[in-house]
């Protein structure tokens, strides 16, 4: 009976890693699509998930709209806060530089934190789960039915970023900028309408992260800034620039960080991801799927 | 090329000598020792990182784990082993170089973002150990009863007292400093921060410079760290979060990346702002940093030190 018990926990930890390791992928996918246009690490990443879990909260529990006008709401709103973002603090920046860039990303998101501290306090927000909280019962072992939700929205978003970038014109001008972004300018790409849409699509990402993972952790306005750098964590894990190293270190993270807090110290469950992301630094930063000689390249 | 010009430093010297008689004659103000005592802890920390980030182009978002480490080592082994604070001071500021080498060391040789993504991340683990080793730090709730420092015998209990204290070991910071900028490791830096194959060309040994100053100031954070705790006699992790990181970042931004002088400003302005300024904004003064530090990027790119310049270009235009 107590290794009947043992397994199921263990299974547990599993589902509870890949899930919050969706949520990292998620947030590292955003990290990447910033970072292959522009070179910049956008540090304000995670307060657009805290930002799509908070205007979800307002919107579909506040002003009681439907499910799916609030999540389409939600997203456009967090979309317009990444567009507003690269018009403001990024686009005025006329010594462009790896710390002005990165001291940028920091300033924005402490406003964007006290922003929201204003309008929602300092309490989290519960957000009901999109299909109930009665869980699925798989074999005796049970599943909370947002889990696969959240699972299932990576796969949704990773499936709609490989036919963006690989089928659509945009998307391949897209490439383009991340290639060279003198050679795209060149055969007559606007580089800033861009730059401006990899900072809509990732703050799209972003909120659809916020809005699938509050029923399941509750959100509030100080969430940002752990969920950036454990995003990071995921996309340095998985090779800067990479999607599909993205998903992976996300999962790896996840999983890491659930095994961890359950088995080991749970009072460290925030700081396991942040040795992975040390580790993987001075091991090998190119990641799992990065590679090094294409980040000589890189301006940054 | 670049002189050393004695009159603003004796200048600065005299006015900071002065400044406690000042504060005490002027109503309203004799509160502003103390806020010049705080100021001169950030002043320790910016003069390192203002060769960190100016000179060597590198930036730190962990700053407060090395002040926090220096502040906890004197505060553990003070409160549990009694000794010497002097001691501690001198093992606080050991135990940091030992760890900014092993931090530094790796990330240092990659570049741009590396370094900043280390220290963060870096930065978060250290303040959840704070919090986490009870044994050792007292947790969250904090580490009471760090003794005072005492001078000769000479116990400095007063404010006044220890901000000569405070001020005296910044002077010498500050000397060594200016002087390093001069020397033809100060070269080597600048020509780091302008171009780094060009400067590799030329025979500088480029990682370690940067590990030397990352180094250098992690030291100076953790002598500040140290100050801290025997000054507050009481320390608690949240004095050494990330949040402290980035104000680090903003007191360099706001004073000027590319000089001491700049540094030093920044820290004294914010030491003003968040202990004396800030009282109303409450806990929203993170939007007044935060816009704060977004303005200075985009409008002031040299901070406050690169004001006169900018100012004098736009008269001759």
């Amino acid at each position: 009976m107590e290794s009947f018990t043992f397994t199921h926990q263990l299974f547990q930890f599993m589902v509870t890693g890949l899930t919050i390791g969706a949520i990292y992928a998620m947030v590292a996918i955003g990290f990447n699509i910033i970072y292959n246009v522009t070179e910049i690490i956008n540090l304000a990443q995670g307060e657009f998930v805290m930002t799509g879990g908070l205007v979800m909260v307002f919107v579909h529990v506040s002003l009681g709209m439907p499910l799916v006008i609030a999540f389409v709401l939600t997203v456009i709103v967090v979309t317009l806060l990444g567009v507003v973002l690269d018009r403001l603090a990024i686009h005025p920046i006329r010594q462009p530089s790896v710390m002005t860039l990165i001291i940028a990303t920091v300033a924005a998101s402490m406003i964007i934190k006290g922003a929201a501290m204003l309008v929602w306090g300092k309490n989290p927000y519960d957000l009901p789960a999109f299909s109930g909280r009665v869980p699925i019962d798989i074999g005796g072992v049970v599943l909370q039915s947002q889990y696969l939700w959240v699972i299932g929205f990576l796969v949704l978003i990773a499936i709609g970023l490989a036919l963006f970038f690989n089928r659509t014109i945009l998307g391949k001008a897209m490439r383009a900028c991340a290639d060279n972004a003198d050679a795209a300018r060149l055969v007559g790409i606007n580089v800033q309408q861009m730059i401006l849409l990899s900072f809509a699509l990732s703050a799209a990402i972003g909120a659809v992260a916020g809005i699938t993972f509050t029923p399941i952790a509750l959100m509030d306005y100080d969430r940002g800034a752990m969920l950036a750098v454990k995003g990071f964590g995921a996309a340095i894990l998985g090779g800067l620039g990479s999607f599909s190293g993205a998903i992976v270190g996300g999962v790896i993270l996840g999983l890491i960080e659930s095994f961890g807090a359950g088995l080991l110290l749970s009072g460290y469950k925030d700081a396991y991801a942040l040795m992975v992301l040390l580790i993987v630094l001075f091991i090998r930063p190119s990641g799992i799927m990065g590679s090094l000689e294409l980040a000589k390249f890189k301006r940054f | 090329m670049l002189r050393i010009r004695k009159a603003p430093i004796a200048a600065g010297a005299v006015l900071i000598v002065l400044f406690p008689w000042l504060a005490v004659l002027t109503p309203g103000l004799d509160n502003y020792t103390l806020v010049m005592a705080f100021a001169g802890i950030y002043c320790l920390i910016t003069i390192g990182l203002s060769l960190l980030m100016g000179y060597a182009g590198q930036i730190s978002l962990g700053h407060a784990a090395f002040y926090g480490i220096g502040a906890y080592v004197s505060g553990a082994l003070t409160t549990q082993y009694g000794l010497n604070p002097w001691l501690c001071m001198l093992i606080g500021a050991l135990v940091t170089a030992l760890v900014a080498v092993a931090i530094g060391a790796p990330s240092l040789k990659l570049r741009g973002h590396y370094l900043a993504m280390a220290t963060l991340a870096f930065g978060i683990i250290v303040n959840i150990i704070f919090r986490e080793e009870m044994r050792w730090t007292g947790g969250p709730d904090g580490m009471v009863g760090i003794p005072g420092l005492a001078l000769f015998g000479h116990s400095l209990d007063s404010i006044t007292k220890y901000y000569y204290l405070v001020w005296a070991v910044v002077a010498v910071a500050f000397l060594f400093a200016i002087n390093l900028i001069q020397s033809p490791v100060g070269r080597a830096l600048r020509a780091i921060h302008t171009s780094e194959p060009a400067a590799s060309a030329m025979g500088i040994n480029i990682a370690h410079y940067k590990v030397m100053v990352f180094t250098f100031s992690a030291v100076l954070a953790a002598l500040a760290g140290s100050l801290y705790a025997h000054f507050m006699n009481f320390i608690d992790p949240n004095s050494f979060s990330l949040f402290f990181s980035i104000k680090l970042i903003i007191m360099i931004a706001l004073g000027g990346m590319h000089s001491i002088w700049g540094a030093m400003i920044g820290a004294i302005l914010i030491a003003f702002l968040s202990f004396e300024w800030l009282h109303h904004f409450g806990e929203f003064e993170v939007v007044v940093y935060g816009a704060v530090l977004l303005l200075v990027i985009i409008f002031l790119p040299n901070g406050l030190a690169g004001l006169p310049k900018m100012v004098m270009e736009r008269i001759r235009r």
